[in-house]
């Protein structure tokens, strides 16, 4: 899901990179107050984990593949603030070392992927840890990603790239399904880490 | 530092290295949406800049699946530096704030 550069309009990529920078402030802030000395290797095994799995595209059908974003799985590990700086880490490398996601188009790739999955995912996870860890994890997971989509096909609307009539069905359709593949690996490592690694999850301060 | 902490490296990096050559080479969501709606051409040759491992290919390695397999693991180790380094400067500049040095 990341947006190559050309997709979005001046105002629409700066619009978004106003509002990532607003969130990100804000995201810094609060890992700085609370964020345990620790915790530093757990953050970067994190993005490393992360940024290999979506190296690992899984094909779905119609000769489309999706990739696992990772924002819930940070999210529900090292809440979503941490999450929303370990997957802007993972998409500055993306952008700048590998050419996946425009410049220009990284503050909406931020957006997207590093503060609506984790914030969004985040709060569905909450909704339903009640239910148990896998269940609200992949539906979370899922979630997160049909959302993410939205607001994708959104700004490739506002910026005169496809008309939201066209995009948004297009994109739901797609991430309907690569959602399932990230709601099936977010569920399938937390489900073992909170079975298998329960004492490390405990150490962790979720900021 | 843990055990688990070079166990989730090492698994880390074994996904980086042996998995990532046999990723579907299929478009992604975004991608096969902007072939099919006619707006893929949109982003053909408008990078802004040039990376030096374009579409994790290491350019001028023989073979596909080692190259995509040595930019995986390169990009694992950066990546795993680079959120020590942003996680431990963020926590710095605090003890700093609060004059603990």
């Amino acid at each position: 899901m990341h947006i190559p550069d050309g997709f979005l309009d001046p105002k629409t990529w700066i619009g978004c990179s106003v509002i990532t920078a607003g969130v990100l402030g804000m995201a810094v802030k609060q890992t700085k107050e609370k964020l345990a000395e620790k915790q530093v290797p757990l953050i970067g095994v994190m993005a490393a984990f992360i940024f290999a799995a979506q190296m690992v595209n899984f094909p779905i059908i119609g000769g489309t593949s999706g990739h696992l974003v990772g924002g819930v799985l940070a999210a529900v590990l090292f809440g979503p603030f941490s999450a929303s700086v370990i997957m802007t880490v993972i998409l500055l490398i993306q952008c700048f070392l590998f050419n996946d996601g425009g410049v220009t188009a990284l503050g909406a790739n931020i957006l997207n992927m590093g503060i609506i999955t984790p914030f969004l995912g985040y709060v569905v996870y909450s909704a339903l840890r009640n239910v148990g860890n896998v269940v609200a994890s992949f539906v979370a997971a899922w979630v997160s990603v049909v959302a993410a989509a939205a607001a994708c096909a959104a700004e490739l609307a506002a910026s005169g790239t496809s008309p939201l009539g066209v995009a948004l069905p297009a994109m739901l359709f797609w991430h309907l399904f690569i959602g399932v593949g990230e709601g099936v690996i977010t569920a399938a490592v937390i489900g073992y880490l909170v079975r298998a690694k329960s004492d490390l999850l405990a150490e962790i301060v979720k900021v | 530092m843990r055990k688990e902490i070079w166990i989730g490296l090492i698994v880390a990096l074994i996904i980086a290295g042996l998995l990532s050559p046999f990723a579907s080479p299929n478009p992604d969501g975004l991608e096969k949406v902007a072939e099919t709606k006619g707006f893929i051409d949109k982003g053909e040759g408008k990078e802004v800049i040039h990376s030096p491992i374009p579409d994790y290919v290491i350019p001028g390695l023989a073979g596909k699946g080692v190259a995509t397999a040595v930019a995986g693991i390169i990009g694992t180790l950066i990546t795993f530096a680079a959120a020590c380094a942003v996680s431990s400067i963020v926590k710095r500049s605090r003890n700093a704030a609060r004059g603990k040095g």
